[in-house]
């Protein structure tokens, strides 16, 4: 395989999760309903983000796209196929970095990489460096884990996961314990990765804001059971900036309809 | 630099501070010799070979039974933690054993294989395996299962995971315990030599040993020194590069 072969735009994938439900014993009696039959299609290079109060079974079904977790009942399909174990199509970002201290940034990039076949040693070096450099992260090849801020880390992660070329990402609250200067740094250069790499991505988040300036839609959890509540489509030109009116107006229609649920379910 | 002057320099006082209490006549020079008596032991035993024999001897016997013990050490401790029935069963028994102090394994070993070579890798073994085995075991549970997940994303599984993942992952922790258990087969060893003789080799044990009987406080002295030196040697040279690189790349300690 040549390195403009691997470094080549896959096609995204489409995801469909079908009726899934997932339930956790917190003790010997009782239990949570993560998720009750929780239905939704992702398009092919869809931007899809997940919001709901902590506890709403959104990490829940990210851990299940990937592989992470088995449903107790329902499925989950990449373009068509059910998933039953993780895989290189579908590589995920945690909210903590979880890069190897032992391994320094180049070599953390290309521990995918060594599993996947096909490549020798040079090739995989070339296609490390090109995911470095698409973070903005090359002169840093050398540098080790613990000597980068939070904001490199995760950039290191989120070379790490495009790394093997999948056709998804998956980030479950990547930014969540970054400053916000580096956050809306992020923003855009996960946007712009999004438009050049073309990747079907799922994002997780509780920051509703967020959630209004990367996906295209956001889907609203509710949580005890967890279930999907409503849905939002965000109709704004890219890039976008997350201090721009239009924004706001969708976040705080969001943030309304989030509201809404949590004094509910607090009357209930 | 600095800091190699002032540690000189602290040393060099220190002799000082010896040969002026030697002036004194506080003690007398049979239980106090002076350090130059020291030197001259050390200078002589260096010349004519017994020094380093008895180091060779010394240091063969502690780095076979080192080698091995970590060798049997390092699968023993991953299966205790990898496998329940591992953990209730050896790791029971590491664990129980490990409150043993190494140096009461001398006279079992010495009734069970006599006055041999035998029974001094049995004692530097056992001070040094079950260390390992407590040390590999408690490194592999603190592994944060982060990193397990995050290496399942990529494609690892099974023997690559443990091998790529948890054994590195581990690492800061099988350090320590090889250091740990370095130290008690030293110690242990030692303990040993002193205790009896081996005729198949003479080690520093036994010079301190036969300083004693002959009274001779420089030997008694100068061998003690050898095995101070031995001792910050292997740390020197075996553990702290290995310490620096965890430091480095775990960010913990002095940068």
């Amino acid at each position: 395989m040549s390195i403009r072969e691997e470094l080549e735009n896959v096609v995204p994938a489409k995801l469909a999760v079908e009726r899934v439900s997932k339930r956790f014993f917190t003790g010997r009696s009782s239990e949570v309903q993560a998720l009750d039959a929780v239905s939704l299609q992702v398009n092919v290079g869809g931007f899809l983000c997940l919001v709901g109060p902590s506890g709403c079974g959104k990490t829940t079904l990210l851990n299940i796209i990937a592989g992470l977790e088995k449903p107790d009942s329902g499925q989950v399909l990449a373009d068509g196929k059910p998933i039953t174990e993780p895989g290189r199509d579908r590589m995920v970002m945690f909210q903590e970095p979880a890069l190897f201290p032992w391994l320094d940034v180049m070599g953390n990039v290309m521990f995918g990489l060594k599993l996947k076949p096909g490549l020798n040693a040079k090739e995989r070096r070339e296609v490390a460096e090109f995911y470095l450099k698409l973070v903005g992260l090359e002169r840093f090849m050398h540098a080790t884990i613990h000597q980068l801020s939070g904001g490199m880390k995760q950039r290191v992660a989120l070379a790490r996961a495009l790394a093997p070329n999948p056709r998804v990402l998956l980030m479950d609250e990547p930014f969540a314990s970054l400053d916000a200067l580096t956050r809306e740094q992020l923003y855009g250069d996960i946007q712009k990765i999004w438009a050049t790499r073309k990747k079907t991505i799922v994002f997780v988040t509780h920051n509703v804001r967020e959630a209004a300036c990367l996906g295209n839609r956001v889907i609203l959890f509710s949580s005890h059971p967890g279930r999907i509540r409503e849905e939002f489509k965000i109709d704004l030109e890219r890039p976008r900036d997350i201090n721009s009116v239009q924004l706001a107006g969708y976040s705080s229609e969001i943030m309304r309809a989030l509201k809404g649920y949590v004094t509910q379910e607090v009357a209930e | 630099m600095k800091r190699f002057i002032l540690s000189a320099l602290f040393f060099i006082t220190l002799l000082w501070i010896w040969h002026l209490l030697v002036l004194a006549k506080i003690w007398s020079p049979v239980l106090l010799p002076d350090p130059i008596s020291v030197w001259e032991y050390l200078k002589g035993a260096a010349e004519d070979g017994t020094l380093l024999q008895a180091s060779m001897v010394t240091m063969r016997r502690l780095l076979a039974g080192y080698v091995v013990g970590i060798v049997a050490g390092l699968p023993l401790g991953l299966l205790t933690a990898r496998f329940k029935f591992c953990e209730d069963t050896i790791g029971v028994l590491a664990l129980g054993l490990q409150t043993l102090p190494s140096v009461c394994w001398v006279p079992l070993a010495l009734l069970w294989f006599g006055q041999t070579e035998t029974a001094m890798l049995f004692i530097v073994i056992m001070g040094t395996l079950l260390s390992v085995i407590i040390a590999t075991d408690n490194g592999v549970r603190n592994v944060p299962p982060i990193f397990a997940r995050a290496a399942r994303t990529m494609g690892s599984k099974g023997l690559h995971t443990w091998f790529n993942v948890i054994m590195p992952a581990s690492l800061p922790f099988i350090v320590s315990g090889m250091k740990q258990g370095w130290a008690f087969a030293w110690r242990s060893l030692m303990a040993a030599e002193i205790y009896v003789t081996i005729l198949t080799g003479f080690g520093l044990g036994h010079l301190l040993h036969y300083g004693r009987e002959l009274n001779a406080m420089d030997q008694v002295i100068g061998v003690m020194l050898v095995i101070v030196v031995i001792g910050l040697l292997a740390d020197k040279i075996v553990f702290a590069p290995w310490e620096r690189f965890l430091h480095r790349r775990w960010g913990t300690g002095r940068a």
